[in-house]
């Protein structure tokens, strides 16, 4: 049984419309490089240098990665990671 | 891009919840099928702030999530502006990354609401109209 990947819309373009992929058990942040080697694109949309971007969360089943290990977050088979990306904005200033 | 079909009295309860939560900016999702907005859910700003908002990322991620168990998507996105136009500012731009959901914007500047949507896609602001369906306006 590998993970399970769930994909946010706008970056199902780069897994050819798959909500959900499967990802190999590890941390993190091997999890999203690996995905890169077969959606070429994805990484850099959810990580930046080794680092999930600031605006991006993401789920191991139901808890939030910055509560846990991070990017070092360990992955085993049968969990689910969810990339998340924030809805933010504003006027600014 | 497609016009979007919102019930009356639900962009009502949107344009109340922005003026609930002034002077701070407030967010939410409209979900629904399509272009076709069925729901409301009012979310919480973590910035509590005037000039940006940040959706509680715990509860969107567990409202995308009741969206999806509901066959729902986000139809909309929506956050007030306090005291600037309805039109997105940099920052929303910057930050839009759902290009898949209309982006709504309700100013208070005014002495009634202004509310208008649009897509952001890679950078680019597209404005489309809101269908209010007036027959489902609260009495």
């Amino acid at each position: 049984m590998a993970v399970k990947v769930r994909i946010p819309t706008p970056l199902q373009r780069l897994t050819q419309g798959k909500e959900e992929v499967a990802g190999k058990a590890g941390a993190v942040i091997d999890i999203i490089n690996d995905l890169e080697t077969r959606y070429p694109g994805i990484a850099e949309r959810i990580s930046e240098g080794g680092k999930v971007r600031r605006f991006v969360n993401i789920y191991v089943n139901e808890e939030d990665i910055r509560f846990l290990q991070a990017e070092r977050t360990l992955v085993n088979d049968g969990d689910e990671v969810s990339i998340v990306p924030a809805i933010a904005g504003g006027k600014g200033g | 891009m497609q016009d979007i079909t919102i019930p009356g009295h639900i962009f009502d309860d949107m344009i109340a919840y922005c003026r609930e939560g002034y002077p701070n900016e407030v967010c939410g999702i409209l979900g629904g099928r399509g272009n076709s907005v069925s729901g409301i859910w009012k979310m919480r700003n973590v910035e509590a702030s005037p000039v940006s908002f940040l959706m509680d990322p715990k509860q969107q991620f567990q409202t995308m999530k009741s969206l999806r168990n509901e066959g729902l998507s986000m139809v909309a996105l929506f956050h007030s502006h306090p005291d600037s136009a309805a039109y997105p500012s940099t920052r929303d731009v910057a930050l839009a990354f759902y290009d898949d959901a209309a982006h709504i914007i309700v100013s208070l500047v005014g002495e009634e609401p202004q509310a208008r949507a649009f897509f952001i896609i890679n950078g680019t602001v597209e404005e489309i109209k809101m269908n209010i369906v007036l027959s489902d306006r609260a009495a």
